[in-house]
C-alpha cells in the first residue's frame, strides 16, 4: 500500500501476497545450509521459490528498493543481506543513495 | 497471589547483541548506551522477580507469513533461540513456566483476547537481547513470551495493545501462587530500516512518548498505526509493545529510571523502569 508518507511502504496484505515467494526464500536463510545452497547455485535456489522475473532481477542486482517494490519485507530481506555481510546501515545507505559513512553521520546528527 | 512488581521498557536492536558478543560494551560508541543499564540491573537484583513476561515482536524466526498471529503467548517449558541469518550467536534456552502460561492464556481468552498459544516457540533478538541486557542472559528467571505482530499490516492498534496489557495484568494478578512478576516490553524507539526514508529518527516524538508512557499512556492510545509509522518510522511502531507493558501496570506507578540515546545502529534507544506498587 502506498501511503502519503514519503519513502515508506506499508507492508499489508497486498504487499504480502505480491512478495510471498521472495519473502519465503529469505525466511529460509535462517538456516546456514540454505544460505550456503543459495551461494552455490543462486538461480536454482530462486527458481525453487518461484520468484517472479522482477523479483529475480532485483535479487540479482542486490537492489533493496526494487525488492521492496516487489513485495519484499525488510525483516526477511535483512536475512538475504546478511549472506553478503551487509547490515541495516549498509542497506540503509544503499536505499538512500549515500555512502555508509554519510548514512551513519545522519543518524548521529539525529541526536542533536 | 502473583504480583506485578514493575515494568521495564527497552530497545532490542540486534547490534546490541553483536556488541555484547565481542565485548564492546565500553567502546566509545557503545558506552553511553550500556551505561544506562546498571541501575535497572541493581533494581532487579534487589527486587528479584521470579518471572519475566517478555512482550516482544518476532522478526521472522518463529513466525512466517504463512501463519502469523496478531497476539501469541508461549506455553513451553523452555524457549529456544536460533540462527536469524545474520550472525548473532545462538544463546542457550530460556526457562518457561507452562503453568503460569496456561493460566494467562485462559484468563486472556475469558477476557475476550483470542490469542494464539504456542507450546514450541523460538525467541529472536527482540527477546534475547533484553534478557542479556537485564540479566546477563537470564538463566535463572522464568519467562513468559507474549509476541505481537509488527511485521504485516493490519497491526493491532495502540489502543488494543494497551487493553491487552490491562488484561495481561488482570491475568497475572489473579494467579494464586506468590510470584513476583516483571513485565518487560521490548522494541523502539523511532527507527525505519526500509525505503527511501531509511534512517528516519524523531527525537521530539520519542521524548514525548517516554513522558507519556510514564504519566499518561492513554494519550498514546489515541494514535493510529499510520500516525505511528509517520512519526516513529515503519519499525518505530514497536511502541505498541510498550503500550502492552504499560497497560499491565495497574498499581501505583513511579518512574525509577529513564534513558534515551541516539543512535544505536539505525535506532533511537529508549529505556524506562517503572515501579508498580500495590
Amino acid at each position: 500500500m502506498s501511503t502519503t508518507i514519503p519513502g515508506t511502504t506499508i507492508f499489508d496484505g497486498r504487499e504480502a501476497m505480491k512478495g510471498y515467494g521472495l519473502n519465503k526464500m529469505c525466511y529460509s536463510f535462517n538456516s546456514a545450509a540454505n544460505r550456503a545452497e543459495f551461494l552455490r547455485d543462486e538461480d536454482a535456489y530462486c527458481e525453487r521459490f518461484g520468484l517472479t522475473p522482477a523479483q529475480r532481477d532485483a535479487v540479482r542486482r542486490r537492489d533493496v528498493l526494487a525488492m521492496i517494490e516487489q513485495g519484499g519485507n525488510i525483516y526477511y530481506l535483512a536475512k538475504l543481506a546478511g549472506i553478503f555481510g551487509l547490515n541495516v546501515q549498509d542497506i540503509g545507505a544503499q536505499q538512500t543513495g549515500v555512502a555508509v559513512d554519510e548514512f551513519r553521520a545522519k543518524l548521529e546528527a539525529a541526536g542533536d | 497471589m502473583a504480583r506485578i512488581v514493575g515494568g521495564i521498557y527497552t530497545s532490542h536492536i540486534p547490534a546490541i547483541g553483536a556488541a555484547i558478543a565481542r565485548g564492546a560494551e565500553q567502546d566509545p560508541y557503545w558506552k553511553p548506551f550500556f551505561d544506562a543499564y546498571p541501575p535497572v540491573r541493581r533494581w532487579l537484583e534487589t527486587v528479584k522477580p521470579d518471572v519475566a513476561v517478555m512482550v516482544y515482536n518476532d522478526h521472522g524466526l518463529n513466525f512466517f507469513l504463512d501463519k502469523l498471529p496478531t497476539f501469541a503467548v508461549g506455553a513451553a517449558p523452555q524457549y529456544l533461540n536460533a540462527d536469524e541469518g545474520w550472525g548473532l550467536p545462538t544463546l542457550a534456552p530460556f526457562r518457561g513456566d507452562p503453568k503460569l502460561s496456561w493460566h494467562v492464556i485462559e484468563s486472556l481468552v475469558a477476557d475476550e483476547f483470542d490469542i494464539t498459544s504456542c507450546q514450541e516457540m523460538y525467541v529472536d533478538h527482540a527477546f534475547v537481547v533484553p534478557m542479556q541486557l537485564l540479566w546477563g542472559g537470564g538463566r535463572e528467571i522464568r519467562t513468559l513470551p507474549v509476541a505481537i505482530n509488527t511485521v504485516q499490516h493490519p497491526l493491532p492498534t495502540p489502543r488494543r495493545c494497551y487493553h491487552l496489557g490491562q488484561a495481561l495484568g488482570r491475568a497475572i494478578e489473579s494467579y494464586p501462587e506468590d510470584l513476583k512478576v516483571v513485565v518487560v516490553s521490548t522494541g523502539g524507539l523511532s527507527h525505519q530500516l526500509d525505503g527511501k526514508r531509511a534512517g528516519f529518527i524523531n527525537k521530539n516524538f520519542d521524548l514525548m512518548c517516554l513522558e507519556k508512557i510514564v504519566s499518561d499512556p492513554e494519550a498514546l492510545t489515541k494514535l493510529t498505526i499510520e500516525e505511528l509509522v509517520e512519526d516513529a518510522g515503519t519499525q518505530g511502531v514497536e511502541l505498541i509493545m510498550w503500550l502492552v507493558g504499560r497497560g499491565a501496570l495497574t498499581g501505583k506507578v513511579a518512574e525509577l529510571h529513564r534513558h534515551y540515546h541516539i543512535p544505536v545502529s539505525n535506532t533511537a534507544a529508549g529505556l524506562l523502569l517503572l515501579d508498580n506498587a500495590a
